[in-house]
This record gives C-alpha cells, structure tokens and sequence, in this order.
C-alpha cells in the first residue's frame, strides 16, 4: 500500500545544548533541553506488520524499485546470528555484509538484483569495505573463528578478531586471505588512502568491545594509559595493507587520539576526595564506534563514547585531534557524514545500540537521532538536531543509523536508515533547519515480539538507494520528484557515476557540465526566489534554445548567458547561488564542441 | 576486580530463589549436556565458582550457543537495572536540575527497555525470569545499600543532584563489571544476541558516566564546596 502525506521531521536548535569539553575547565553552559516527541499523526504510523515483504508499506516521494529476500544461509529467525548489516560498492556489484558472512549481488538491473555468491563466515558485525578486489570485513564477536566456522570459539587460539581481507576478484568466488588480529575485534572500519603510495592503504578500526586475553595475544592489555601505556583500549588501530601482498597487511600502531579528553575534576571544582572512589573510568572514550574519512580534504570524523572527534589526518599512521565536542543528550557518538565541501558534518547518536524501540511516542527528539555541526578551521559548532519523527511501535527497534550523501548539486541532501524506522531523505543544507524530503518504511516485522529488523544503512549509488534490511534482505528504492526535489536535481544526481563507493570512506562529489546540473541550480533560485520569477523564466527559455543548438551556437548562446547572469548576480537574493549558475553554464559552454 | 564480583554474585544470590517469581518455561534443552560441550563446561566452571552459593542461584543451563554463566549475566543485570530504575524514578519528585531530569528519564527508558530485552532473551532460552520487583536487597556490582537508597529519597534539590549522579556512576560502574566478568567466562558472549547487548549496555553506560561526570563539573558550586 502506498500512502502520500506532508513531510514531518523534528528539527531543534540548540541554543547551548553542546558542551565543548577540548580540555578547557571552565564551566560549561547548561544543557537546554527542547523536549519533542514523536508525532502519531504520519503514515508511517500503525502499519500493519508482516515478515519478508509483507508488511504494509509507507512511501513519500520514494518508489521501491525491488525487494530481494536473503538467501536460504542466512535465511533465520534466529535472533541477530544472521541480520544483514552494512554496505559497500563497486562498478556493478553491491557487498552486503551479514553477522555470519556476506553477500556479492550484481545489480546491473537494479530491478532484479543477481546473488553472485554467499560467504557463511561467522563474522559479526560484517560490515564491509571494497577497495579494487579486497573485500575487508570487520570481526568484532567473540564467537569469530580464524576457519570463518560458525560453531563458537572452544580454543583461544581459533579465535578471530579483526579485520578479514577476501579477494574478491572472481565474484562468484571469494577467497579469504588474510586474518588481521586486533586486541578488540573490529565492530567497524574505515578505508584511509596512502597520500601518494597507490599501492598502500590504511585502514582505520572502529570498536570499543572487550579487549582479548594475553593468553589469545600476547600484546593485548587494558587499562588506562596512565596505569598501562600499552593498554589496547584509549586507542584507535591502524592496520597498513600493502595493496600487491595483501597477506602482508597487520596492525602498525595506533592512534592515542583521546589523551586531555577526560574530565579534570579538580580544575573543575569537584573536590578531589568526592572523586577519588568514583570509578576508574574517568568518562573520557577508551575506543571508537566508527570513524568517517573524507581524503579530500584530510578530515576524519570519529564518533567515540561521549565525544564526536575531527582529526586531521594528513598523516594516516599519525592522526591528530582539531577537535572535540560532548553533548549530555547524546547516548553513543554513532557514525558522522561530512557535507560535500566539508563545512558541515552530522553525527548520529545511536542511543541503546539498535535493537531497541527507541522512535516511539514519547522518546525524545534529542536521543537517538542526529545534531548538524558547522566546521570552520578545524572547529566545530552545533546547530541542531533532528530525527525521523513517526512514531514506531514497541515491536520496531529503531534509532539513528547509517547513511550517505545524495549528490544534488547545490544542496546537502542524505539518505539515512532508521531501523525499523525505515528510510528517510533530508535536506541539510541550513543546519539549522532540516527538512525532510522522502521517505519508506514498513510495519513491523512482527506485532507480538520485537524481532530486530529494518534498514542498517542506506546509500545513494549510482542512481538508485539501496537499503541494507537487518531482516528482509536488499531493497533498492528510486527517487521522485516533488516541490522539495525536481526531476532536474535528481537527473543531476544521476549523472555522478562512481567506480566504488564506501560509505565511511568518503569521496569528493563532482559533477560533469550538463543541463540538469544547470537547471538544478536554477529549480534551488525558483524554491528560495533567489532570482525574481520574470528572470528565471528567461534563463530556462534560454537553457532550452542552447540546447537546441549545437556547436558554436550553443557555445555562444551559454557564453552570453553566462555573462548576463554575472550581472544579474549583483542585484539577486541569492547572489552566490546566481554565480554557482553563471559557473555551471560557462563550465557547460566550454564542454561544448 | 574480577574476584571481587564472583564474591559479589555468591552474595547477590542468596534469597534469589524465595523471588523467583515467573515460572520458568519448560528447558528447551535439558541440563546436563554431554561432557565437553560449551554448556557442560560453562557450568562446571559456574559450580566451581559458586559451589558454597549454588543451591541459593536461580536455575541456570546452558544450550546450544549460550552458556550458564550468559544465563545468570541476564538474570542479575535484569535485577541491576530495576535498581537504577527505581533511582530514576525519585528525580521528578526530588527538584532535581532538568539536566538531571532529563538524564533520569533517558535512563528509565533505556533499561526499561533493556529488561524487556534481557526478559525476551530468557524466555526464548526456556530460562527462569526473575521478578525484579519482588526482590528488595540484594549485593552486586555498584548496587546501592538501603541507607544509599534512604539517603537518595530523602535528598532534594542540589544536594539530590549530586548524590545522584554520584549513586549512579557507581551503580553504572558496577555494570561495567558485570560485562568484564560475563566475557571472562569460558565460552560466555558467543551468543550474537548476548554479546551485542553486554557490548551496548557496556558502551552506553560508560557514554552516560562520561556525561555524568560532566554534570557533576557543572552542578558543583564554584568555589568547592559540597553542600549549599
């Protein structure tokens, strides 16, 4: 069933809700909560359940090209042993990574996705990244083995936790070749390129579970630093793979990016001696979720304990801290998604973990959704917070998870998976207001108990959104146009082909000289009246003339508008945005032969 | 540390069976599994740990992919968090500052939940369900004595702030040992449903003692002092 309805989504300023705690004593501002809550007037509320595709279905400015069920191995009701998790891309293959292995589809018809192979390898979480034809794949459970068996760990030695590297060159074929072993088992990872080797990269693990036995690895301790400066927690892994002898790839060191980060009691006024029996754990992270990499700009985004971090990470194997902020709302600092020009970054906070209903009426706006921060010189500054407001039931564990950018030229648009919340499309472009776009989600999985479902990630490729379903399998959902995304945009977005697309590794968006990528930036002048009405009708007729032309005449007709819209830009609302078009249209005048 | 909590498992147990109210589900899998299984082993390390405490446990076996020690890990911290429930509840009656109100209603959602959860995972298990509600004192982990509890109630404004935050890092803390103890159980967390639940209440909870400290920093006076 398809139902359409207004949009809703909960956007919040923060008036002085974020606390910057970078080491600086002095007291913070107190925190205001804006309580909202979810609202029961959408349709997303009170769908009928149902497993599989059953359930009923809501969609707004979104059509689900394709549902594809899991296949028979990891087709259970078992639990979480067998829940899809994350994403990763390459040319025509999409990696779904699963808590006992991973899949390889083709969906060169994102109509009927093609299942190349399915890898059972105990694994949890699995999520993967692609890199050429290395398939990494984060271990963090304990059950992991070294063999990929899945009947649990009895010797020590068996176990495995890490990162696994397949090669993926043939497919239908995968081969595991190496085991990378890490104190803590990887829950995520992340792709850092080498700056100017093309033969090496690095690969950044995420994670803060249990730190193994000596007895399983001998270098592996706990602690804190002060008490053991070999302590495997407080710490960030880097792993260096040499590209051509990937078997070579192991753990080079690790980043100490959390040192000043705990709280200084005594310079804060809290006498020593009320704290002295407070608990080892001074409050500062000892590990991270997930960290995101944006190489263009040398930026790393990681999400730990109570802190979202910047890092610069020029050098990889030496990652340094621009900053960090604390917010008292945010349960656990998630994963982060930088802006394309890498002024903003969201971070989600993915308040108990995942499996549980935290979307319902009554949970609060502040928990467990996301906060837009600015980024100016390496600083921070939070604006907002939002999250997807249709309330769920008790039986539909939803929360904040992971997402991508949609690359509309001119605008900060996401996908984003919610759980069982479903998927959502939002604009973010104003950090200060975020605007809800699209959306699709079903009932729940099941009405009685909450069996863990929903969308784990869900990421523009190439064209289409693909949805990792914890329980369901693979859903591919395509874009529609409405009064807040115009065919223009989504064709513009279509236009940005990527060869391989890892979400928490994340690539500089370009887009070639073409029409819609024009005529995108003049729909954002007709939404904002960024240009008066009389005037962008002129400019659309003249667009539709150069592209009847060819040749020299299309040339000289985007060239003299061109230079007419650099003199209307002197007297436009939206000046700036006048000249990102006057850019587009001498760009496309100078692509013309 | 880890000595101390298996004493403090010993102590928690007693007077457990007399609250042992829900009946349990028939076992799915019947104790006494085959020697050198994970479960047969997992409970004879229980009863060498627990020999002098072991008539007083709630019933507790294993089953393909858990393990006795994962049972009562489940069963204790479903206890644990009815505590911090019960702290969570005093706040709005207590002139609590809105940081602390609003962390004391995140921290009865989050393990109101969390109980569901742990409840869901013994009964599909066949495993006895304690009622937390029934059960008034009891020694674990960071668990708050009657006089902590009495001092907390009858604490107000500021003062009930700070005790707060003080009584739930403690209580939260003791969490954290529960989690190291259940993972240094032989065989213990294999479970995909067990391991990602320690592993989030462990990174929860010590997300919320970070934030916790913070509004310590921000609730204490200035010029040191602990009372007003």
């Amino acid at each position: 069933m398809r139902r359409r309805h207004t949009r809703r989504i909960a956007s919040i300023r923060c008036a002085a809700a974020a606390v910057l705690l970078a080491g600086i004593a002095a007291a913070a501002p107190p925190l205001v909560a804006q309580q909202a809550t979810a609202t029961l007037n959408d349709p997303r509320v009170g769908l009928a359940p149902g497993a599989g595709n059953s359930a009923e279905q809501a969609l707004l400015h979104m059509r689900l090209v394709s549902w594809t069920p899991k296949p028979a191995a990891f087709d259970s009701a078992r639990g979480l042993t067998f829940i899809n998790s994350d994403l990763a891309f390459r040319g025509n293959l999409v990696y779904q990574g699963n808590f006992s292995g991973f899949m390889i589809w083709d969906v060169s018809d994102p109509a009927k996705p093609a299942l190349l192979s399915t890898v059972v390898c105990a694994t949890d979480q699995g999520d993967p990244s692609i890199y050429g034809n290395l398939l990494f794949i984060s271990a963090e459970a304990v059950r992991s083995r070294n063999d990929c068996g899945t009947q649990g760990v009895e010797d020590g030695a068996d176990r495995m936790r890490g990162v696994r590297i397949f090669d993926v060159s043939d497919p239908r074929s995968p081969r595991l070749v190496k085991n990378v072993q890490t104190c803590r088992g990887s829950h995520t990872h992340t792709i850092v390129p080498h700056p100017t080797d093309p033969d090496v990269i690095y690969i950044y693990v995420g994670g803060s579970s249990v730190v193994r036995d000596a007895s399983e690895m001998p270098e592996c301790s706990s602690g804190t630093v002060a008490e053991n400066p070999n302590t495997a927690q407080y710490r960030v892994d880097i792993i260096r793979v040499p590209l051509r002898n990937p078997e070579q790839a192991s753990v080079i060191g690790y980043g100490r990016i959390f040192e000043g980060l705990e709280p200084s009691p005594g310079r804060a006024g809290i006498p020593a001696a009320e704290m002295a029996d407070l608990g080892r754990r001074a409050g500062g992270p000892s590990g991270c979720h997930d960290v995101t990499a944006y190489p263009a700009f040398n930026l790393v985004a990681s999400t730990c304990g109570s802190y979202g971090i910047l890092l610069d990470a020029s050098d990889p194997e030496r990652p340094r801290r621009l900053d960090a902020r604390s917010d008292l709302n945010f349960s656990l600092w998630h994963t982060a998604i930088f802006s394309n020009d890498a002024r903003k970054v969201v971070f989600t906070d993915e308040w108990g973990g995942g499996t549980q209903p935290r979307c319902r009426a009554g949970d609060p706006v502040e928990l467990g959704g996301n906060t837009v921060l600015t980024i100016d010189n390496g600083r921070m500054t939070q604006h907002s917070y939002f999250k997807m407001l249709a309330a769920q039931t008790d039986t539909e564990n939803c929360v904040s998870h992971n997402g991508g950018l949609i690359p509309v030229p001119g605008r900060d648009i996401m996908v984003q998976g919610w759980y069982q919340g479903g998927v959502n499309v939002y604009d973010f472009t104003d950090p200060d207001n975020v605007i809800e776009i699209a959306y699709f989600d079903r009932g729940p999985v099941d009405a009685n108990n909450l069996v863990v479902g929903g969308s784990w990630g869900a990421y523009w490729y190439n064209g289409y959104i693909y949805s990792s379903e914890l329980a369901r399998g693979l859903d591919v959902l395509e874009l529609t146009p409405s009064e807040h995304l115009t065919q223009n945009e989504i064709d513009a977005a279509k236009l940005v082909v990527m060869d391989e697309y890892n979400p928490q590794s994340q690539p500089l968006i370009t887009w070639p000289a073409a029409f819609p990528v024009v005529r995108s930036y003049l729909d954002q002048l007709a939404r904002n009246d960024g240009l008066p009405n009389a005037r962008r009708t002129q400019i659309a007729a003249a667009l539709d003339a150069a592209e009847r032309a060819s040749g020299a005449a299309r040339r000289d007709a985007l060239n003299r508008l061109a230079g007419e819209l650099e003199r209307d830009a002197g007297t436009a609302r939206d000046a700036a945005r006048v000249r990102v078009l006057a850019a587009a249209v001498t760009e496309l005048a100078d692509a013309t032969r | 540390v880890k000595r101390v909590l298996q004493q403090s498992f010993v102590a928690a147990c007693i007077g457990l069976a007399a609250c042992a109210g829900r009946a349990a589900q028939p076992a799915a899998h019947a104790p006494g599994a085959a020697a050198g299984t994970p479960a047969a082993e997992a409970d004879a390390a229980h009863a060498h740990h627990h020999a002098a405490a072991h008539d007083h446990d709630l019933p507790a076996t294993g089953g393909p992919g858990f393990t006795a020690a994962d049972v009562r890990f489940m069963q204790m911290m479903i206890v644990h968090h009815a505590q911090a429930i019960v702290m969570a509840e005093l706040a709005p009656a207590r002139g609590a500052d809105d940081l602390v109100l609003s962390l004391a209603r995140k921290i009865d959602i989050s393990q109101r939940d969390e109980i569901a959860s742990m409840e869901q995972w013994l009964r599909e298990r066949g495993q006895v369900v304690p009622d937390a509600a029934q059960i008034r004192s009891i020694h674990m982990p960071g668990m708050l004595s009657a006089d902590q509890l009495a001092q907390l109630a009858a604490a107000r404004g500021r003062d009930f702030d700070r005790l707060f935050l003080r009584l739930m890092i403690q209580h939260h803390e003791g969490a954290l040992l529960m989690v190291d103890e259940l993972f240094a159980s032989p065989r213990a967390g294999e479970d995909s449903e067990i391991f990602r639940f320690a592993t989030d209440v462990a990174a929860d909870q010590s997300d919320e003692i970070g934030v916790m400290f913070r509004m310590l920093e921000i609730l204490t006076p200035t010029d040191g002092s602990t009372s007003r």
